[in-house]
């Protein structure tokens, strides 16, 4: 964790330039959410997978620890997984600054990172992340993804998702190459028997570009993957 | 037979003053049929008298098919209604035996500032297991009502109404009256739908714009008006929709503590002149009340008589009270029908020559979708077509198109709201326009209404004076129902302090729905410091709704004289609506030294949306 001290160092910039005083009132009582966004069995061709994509939080308004993780369990054992732990501010209507660590675990090699990102809201509602990464041995890199919500009732929506990678440089050990790196857009269609408790089906799209599709290549993975979801959306 | 605890006849009542103190429930319990899973839940009792015995306590109660613990007053939801005497001396003792503070703060009465019932500015509120004196003069008459100002009490019961006769003979001829208290119940705890709303602001609306309404409105207007008309919600990530914070689904909304199924029931005969005491003890509901098939006279608003208006229909925003006037002249049932202003529910009643009969259960209007106008923009009238070439943001302003809330919100941070008024004072002062008129004065928005807890600021607020309001503005034209608005109120009796204001105090209503944040210029209570009033000043408020939420404000301790025009005739009110992106003014007497609450009434937007008033000698002239 060798940028691992700089999330307390910002933290406390960012909280030193907080305008506002502690409040301990009930209009802005600690709140926590854990929300399994996509929870699910994706299938491409005979090959099954289970994919996890969790988020919690717990804050007041303007400042929350943020945790988020993602991967994917396939043969029985754990395959790529990654988990940020954050600091989230408030510093715009709609906007979050986040920022801490980020850690990624794979059978070859794991990887540390410090984040610095804004999550919120973009006009016309999408929902949008960019993080910006910065390595333990220098390497960056950078995530957008952003999610729109289309309500075909009230409680039948399709949501698109579209996720985007760019790394700064190559890294052999866990497959990414410089430059884009690979994209994956899904597609869901979920129903809200409440808003808490939503089943979905879907579809999911990924393709790598560049040195990233070499290594992949290089090892006989796909460069290019088509997978069928079912899974379930809920949170408390 | 069924008998309702809500009839006292007027000629009951003279004849039952005679025991102060004593007890009158008369009749059944109107909870107790329709269903055999039904709560033994007492009917409110009507007390009246000089002295009151009152216990806030837990009550099993049963609204939905489930078992909650409702917190209520003497065991009933609502509380007891109160019946007080004009000019009498009245002593209240409150006993407290819920594992919380509590309090019971008296809705529109002038009384000292201890005996308001506001913890941490009146008084210390009322420990579990302790009680409190209150002791005031009876100062007024009409309607009124009485809630918890602990917690979030009053969404769980902890409320009654009040009914002050008049020391000298009523204005307002009646052979009868009810008392008609509106309220929603969840069995959801408050808190948790507070926590909900932080975590996802639109949970609990279930009228969202669809796939459906869109291809709908590209078929009517085609696909670039459709586009157009869209454009500004968009870009400003603002529903239309977004209409009421919590809706129907959680709640069931009561009319005298009567669920929907089994409604209220009250009596006539037939030519009598009836008089319906509305009040709005929601937590969170802004109704609509019709009489399908009556003329109403409204004759008072927020206790205090007005010339009367004969309307079809009124919105009642929480915690206003209205006095209405109905003469059924044949022998029908009639339902008195309250809708949600987002029509996601209703409660309602039936006034009858028997007790028997059911009216007919009217259809809920449409759903009502937010204009252009409630986002503070300038417009001619009501022509939306109007907006459909027009840049989004012109005439607006919006923080969240770029980043510069952010440097803003950190400059600003030093500053109290005192600061940000001496601030604007300090601008080239004129006077301040005559009273009865309204204010002149441009709108400005203050610093601290930039950052991430203020999502919109209306450029140019219309006034909500002669608006009917979101979802009435058509009833007219479409339903041909004359729909009452501010516009027409107009106080029966003179104007007493004639004064003009010696001056304005500007206070901008804001939030973030998205965050659920609520504020006033931007700053929560927590942070705010008191608004300081000079004793014995006159001065004009205007509040600009910066949000589109339609808020009902509520000022402690002294009347908010509402400029409807009419300089000689300004009606006293103690809760006044200010429409999504409206202006709204009126003229306060600063009369009461003392610490008073000033807060929008809506629960869960309270905690934020507050600010403590503080009149004393020394006050404040900037």
């Amino acid at each position: 964790m060798k940028y691992g001290f700089l999330t307390p160092v910002l933290a406390c910039l960012l909280t030193n330039l907080t305008p506002y005083a502690w409040a301990h009132s009930d209009a802005d009582p600690i709140v926590s959410m854990l929300s399994f966004k996509q929870f699910e069995q994706s299938k491409i061709g005979d090959d099954t997978a289970a994919i996890w994509n969790v988020d919690a939080w717990i804050g007041k308004d303007y400042d929350k620890l943020w945790i988020k993780t993602n991967g994917e369990f396939a043969h029985g054992q754990r395959q790529d997984s990654s988990i940020e732990v954050l600091y989230s501010r408030a510093v715009a209507t709609y906007w979050d600054i986040q920022t801490g660590w980020r850690g990624d675990f794979n059978d070859t090699e794991n990887r540390q990172w410090f984040a610095f990102g804004l999550q919120g809201l973009t006009p016309y509602f999408f929902e949008t992340e960019l993080t910006f990464y910065l390595g333990e041995h220098g390497q960056t890199a950078l995530k957008i993804d952003t999610e729109y919500e289309l309500l075909f009732t009230q409680k039948l929506i399709l949501s698109p998702e579209l996720e985007v990678n760019i790394h700064g440089r190559n890294d052999r050990q866990t497959g990414t190459g410089g430059g884009l790196s690979d994209i994956e857009a899904g597609l869901r269609l979920r129903y809200e028997f409440t808003r808490k408790f939503a089943p979905y089906i879907g579809v999911n799209y990924h393709k790598k570009y560049g040195q990233t599709a070499e290594y992949s290549r290089d090892s006989g993975t796909d460069t290019e993957t088509m997978s069928w979801l079912i899974g379930l959306r809920f949170w408390f | 037979m069924k008998t309702t605890s809500y009839g006292l006849s007027r000629r009951r009542f003279v004849k039952g003053a005679a025991g102060a103190g004593a007890l009158i429930g008369i009749g059944g319990a109107p909870l107790s049929f329709g269903s055999d899973s039904l709560p033994k839940m007492k009917s409110p009792e009507v007390l009246q008298g000089r002295h009151f015995e009152l216990n806030i306590g837990y009550q099993p109660v049963n609204f939905t098919g489930s078992h909650r613990i409702a917190t209520a007053i003497n065991g009933s939801v609502p509380g007891p209604i109160l019946r007080w005497k004009e000019g009498e001396h009245i002593t209240l003792r409150v006993h407290n035996h819920l594992h919380h503070d509590s309090s019971l703060h008296w809705h529109g009465m002038i009384l000292p500032t201890g005996m308001d019932g506001v913890p941490g500015m009146s008084f210390a509120g009322i420990k579990p297991g302790s009680y409190f004196d209150y002791a005031f003069q009876v100062q007024q008459n009409g309607t009124y009502w009485y809630h918890s100002h602990s917690g979030f009490q009053e969404q769980t019961g902890v409320y009654g109404a009040i009914v002050i006769e008049p020391a000298n003979p009523d204005a307002v001829t009646y052979d009868r009256d009810y008392v008609v208290q509106l309220s929603d119940w969840s069995d959801q705890r408050p808190e948790e739908i507070y926590n909900t709303l932080k975590k996802r602001g639109d949970y609990y609306n279930f009228k969202q714009p669809t796939v459906k309404d869109l291809w709908q409105d590209i078929k009517n207007k085609g696909l670039s008006q459709s586009w157009a008309d869209r454009r500004m919600w968009n870009e400003m990530r603002m529903s239309r929709s977004d209409i009421a914070d919590v809706t129907g689904y959680t709640y069931t909304y009561l009319m005298n503590g009567n669920t929907p199924e089994q409604g209220w029931n009250g009596v006539f005969k037939r030519g009598e002149k009836v008089r319906l005491r509305f009040i709005n003890s929601a937590a969170m509901t802004i109704f609509d009340v019709r009489i399908p098939g009556l003329k109403m006279t409204v004759v008072a608003a927020d206790g205090q008589n007005i010339e009367p208006v004969s309307v079809d229909e009124f919105r009642i925003g929480v915690a206003e009270t209205y006095d209405a006037v109905v003469e059924p002249s044949d022998d029908s049932a009639y339902c008195v029908f309250a809708q949600s202003i987002d029509r996601s529910g209703y409660c309602r009643g039936t006034l009858s020559p028997s007790p028997d009969w059911q009216a007919e259960v009217p259809k809920m209007d449409y759903s009502p979708l937010l204009a252009h106008r409630d986002m503070g923009m300038a417009m001619s009238g009501h022509d939306m077509g109007a907006m459909a070439g027009m840049g989004p943001m012109q005439g607006m302003d919006h923080s969240g198109h770029d980043m510069s809330g952010m440097t803003h919100n950190m400059d600003m941070g030093q500053h109290s709201d005192m600061n940000m008024q001496h601030a604007m004072h300090k601008m080239p002062v004129e006077k301040p326009a005559p009273a009865g008129m309204g204010s002149q004065r441009k709108i400005a928005h203050v610093n601290t209404e930039f950052g991430p807890q203020v999502d919109m600021r209306s450029q140019s607020p219309m006034d909500g004076l002669s608006d009917p309001g979101v979802g009435l503005r058509d009833h007219q034209e479409r339903y041909g129902r004359r729909v009452l608005r501010y516009s027409d109120l107009r106080n029966l009796y003179q104007t007493e302090d004639r004064r003009d204001p010696q001056r304005e105090v500007q206070l901008h209503l804001t939030g973030n729905m998205e965050r659920y944040m609520w504020s006033m210029n931007g700053i929560p209570f927590a942070d705010a410091e008191p608004l300081q009033f000079k004793y014995g000043e006159r001065l004009r408020i205007v509040l600009v709704n910066d949000s589109m939420m339609t808020h009902p404000i509520h000022m402690h301790g002294v009347w908010s004289e509402l400029e409807t025009g009419d300089p000689m005739h300004i009606p006293k009110k103690h809760t006044v609506i200010v429409q999504p992106g409206s202006k709204i003014s009126y003229l306060v007497s600063a009369d009461a030294v003392g610490r008073w609450a000033y807060h929008c009434h809506l629960l869960y937007h309270m905690p934020g949306m507050m600010r403590e008033v503080h009149i004393s000698e020394q006050g404040d002239l900037s």
